[in-house]
């Protein structure tokens, strides 16, 4: 099967269309049998344009990790497609199969357990050089390194050296100098500066948006800091629970979130400004994100949701465009524009 | 002792509560095998009753060294208390027997950690870890230390808390062991809580229902409050005076409003040009700071920012500033900004004006 959508420019990059991953629960010590799933992503669909940046955020455990893998084919879906520059990842074979590997790449959060310890830099950066057979003449492949290397901010006189030899910030240098070193088009950015101090965050944040524009890359930014993701995205997913609950252009979103969820999510986010602080008015949910074992009825954020009606713990919310370009799954959203009350328009 | 960082006056809070702990000159070194590690380095700082003080910085910072070495939890030896006195309601904690420190620990001093999993036993019920402290320090019987404990269990916020006494730390998540851990440090109704990055290991769904529940629980009980983060935004929200450290040093201590509105250290100016917010529109990249926080297996010579330093002058690489008062509620430790009217305005005007 191929992407009903011809490859070309003014067509998304990535097509993520209803997917779904499910990981069984065995039990029994010889004869296994599943006896449930966590459905850890639960048909999620958007795209995502060629030079664009989107964000998708929602708390631990809301499937952000899962399906930013899921999609890059890197687990086997339970259900749905992924389709990168028209091809249909779930289906690819040979040498299909290989150029998506090339062509999406994938960068991750803790730059202390992704780097293997027993490797060069040299290694590292030159794996995706050899195993892709882009360049096999191990001088040429130094020197591509060494280029990697500059084009991240890292000193190439340190080729040879271990990961542990750096700090957290550099280590996180070398991992998207691997991801590159094989020209891709697309990245997913999985919590990329979590694991950093908010000193070097900046860093790492402003080089990947120099390496954008320089190469015209496409970045999934999948993060839980809500404050970085406005800044860096230029729309975002806000998942709950397995499943979306809101997607917009980033000022829409944050300007106008229209999702219970999403309204106290932001709430939630501190401000760095005392007098903000103070002004700010906050929704504290109750409890906890419930279990994706066992997900709520109806709509999943019911549970939590302030404004949750009768009919939320029974019909499952449409995932709908409420306004161009604004997509929300809630019963209580009006099909109609309001103006908030921070509205510039 | 250095006289320079000798306050030339106290830095107090508004009103005129007494002072509660009161820290002097501390300097914590780890003697390694790579050398010895200068963790804090001459340090003095005031808490006082009731007060809300943050403690910020970035990991390695020494923000939670200070605290941990002045109550006795670090090391000794690899860790030596080279210099300085930490004065809790006029003892000092240092030279304190030990016997008297366990008892001030777990009575009027508490302390709250990032991870509840590693401070919680796994293998006891929260029953067995809650009445133990009660029975302990007040000599309840088994019955009132129970019901005792399902009062602290109920006012923190936990649901069904008879049956919840019951359970092991695994059966609670993240957010709910910190309320457990919350409720623990509550039961013996301290003057101070310590509170460690408590909320850094949670969404921020959890975090403010957690700042929330110790904000509630300070002001029901009236204990002080030090709370250690990397998070600007958590101090904004609840801080009444905030330190700054970096690389085991203060360079800058304030109330909240002029820490955020007229930061006089290039380090906390630069951080808070550093950081994106979730309430405004994006109008350019984000400010970096070059480089990375110095290495402190090196005794440290001069200002420990200098090196990243937009603002540096030749004095910063051998002399170490002082921390200086510039108002009656800021002191920060710069050779350039504190004696520079230009600085004395406000964050906001600076930023667009350049």
């Amino acid at each position: 099967m191929t992407d009903p959508t011809p490859n070309d420019d003014h067509q998304p990059l990535v097509r993520v269309v209803d997917l779904k991953k499910y990981f069984p629960i065995r039990q029994g010590l010889i004869i296994q049998r599943t006896t449930g799933n966590v459905r850890a992503v639960d048909g999620i669909s958007f795209e995502i344009a060629r030079g664009e940046t989107l964000g998708l955020v929602g708390e631990s455990g809301c499937g952000k990790s899962t399906a930013g893998r899921t999609l890059l084919g890197l687990y086997p879906a339970t259900g749905g497609s992924t389709f990168i520059d028209g091809r249909h990842v779930q289906e690819a074979a040979g040498d299909d199969w290989m150029l998506i590997r090339r062509q999406a790449q994938m960068i991750f959060q803790d730059p202390y357990a992704s780097l293997n310890p027993r490797w060069t830099v040299n290694a590292i950066i030159g794996e995706p050089l050899r195993v892709h057979h882009l360049i096999d003449a191990e001088a040429a492949r130094i020197e591509r390194v060494t280029e990697l290397m500059a084009l991240v901010g890292l000193d190439g006189r340190y080729i040879n050296r271990f990961p542990h030899e750096f700090s957290g910030g550099q280590r996180q240098r070398i991992g998207i100098a691997r991801a590159l070193a094989s020209d891709p088009i697309f990245l997913v950015c999985d919590e990329p500066i979590s694991a950093l101090d908010v000193s070097i965050q900046a860093q790492v944040v402003n080089l990947l948006e120099e390496l954008q524009d320089r190469l015209g890359l496409t970045y999934l930014f999948i993060a839980h800091d809500l404050s970085m993701v406005r800044h860096i995205c230029d729309r975002v997913a806000v998942m709950y629970l397995g499943v979306m609950a809101e997607l917009a252009d980033k000022d829409d979103l944050y300007e106008e979130p229209l999702h219970p969820y999403t309204q106290a999510l932001l709430s939630a986010v501190p401000v760095p400004d005392p007098k903000v602080a103070r002004r700010r008015r906050r929704i504290i949910l109750e409890g906890d994100v419930p279990s994706p074992i066992n997900p709520p009825s109806g709509c999943r954020f019911h549970t939590r949701c302030p404004v949750a009606q009768p009919h939320c713990s029974t019909y499952i919310p449409e995932w709908r465009e409420i306004t161009p370009g604004h997509w929300v799954a809630c019963h209580e959203v009006e099909p109609k524009f309001r103006p908030g009350p921070f509205s510039t328009s | 002792m250095n006289p320079l960082t000798t306050p030339r006056f106290n830095v107090s809070a508004p009103d005129s509560r007494h002072v509660l702990l009161d820290i002097r000159h501390l300097q914590v070194r780890f003697h390694t095998p790579e050398g010895t590690v200068y963790a804090v380095n001459d340090i003095s700082y005031q808490v006082h009753e009731g007060e809300v003080v943050a403690i910020v910085g970035e990991s390695g910072c020494g923000k939670s060294v200070s605290m941990m070495s002045i109550l006795g939890l670090i090391p000794v030896p690899p860790g030596e208390i080279a210099e300085g006195t930490a004065e809790f309601m006029g003892t000092d904690l240092l030279t304190m027997a030990e016997d008297k420190l366990e008892a001030i620990r777990g009575s009027e001093i508490a302390m709250v950690f990032q991870d509840p999993m590693t401070s919680l036993n796994p293998v006891l019920s929260v029953r067995r870890q809650m009445t133990e402290a009660l029975r302990r320090h007040y000599g309840m019987t088994g019955e009132q230390a129970t019901n005792r404990a399902i009062e602290l269990l109920e006012l923190v916020g936990i649901p069904d808390p008879a049956r919840r006494l019951g359970n092991y730390p695994h059966q609670f998540s993240g957010g709910m062991r910190q309320r457990v851990m919350i409720a623990m440090m509550l039961a013996c109704n301290p003057s101070l809580l310590i509170a460690d990055e408590p909320t850094t290991a949670l969404d921020v769904t959890i975090q403010a229902q957690i700042v929330e529940l110790v904000m509630r629980m300070r002001e029901q009980l009236g204990m002080a409050l030090i709370w250690i983060t990397h998070d600007l935004g958590v101090v904004a929200g609840l801080a009444e005076r905030v330190i700054v450290m970096y690389a085991g040093m203060v360079v800058e201590e304030a109330d909240v409003d002029s820490l955020f509105d007229k930061p006089r250290h290039p380090y906390t100016m630069a951080l808070l040009a550093a950081l994106p917010r979730v309430d405004r529109r994006r109008d350019s990249r984000l400010k970096s700071i070059p480089g990375a926080p110095p290495n402190l297996l090196v005794e440290p010579r001069g200002c420990p920012f200098a090196p990243r330093c937009e603002y540096v002058v030749d004095r910063c690489l051998h002399e170490r500033p002082p921390l200086l008062a510039v108002s009656p509620t800021q002191r920060a430790a710069c050779w350039v900004t504190t004696g520079d009217p230009a600085f004395a305005t406000s964050n906001e005007f600076r930023n667009n004006s350049r």
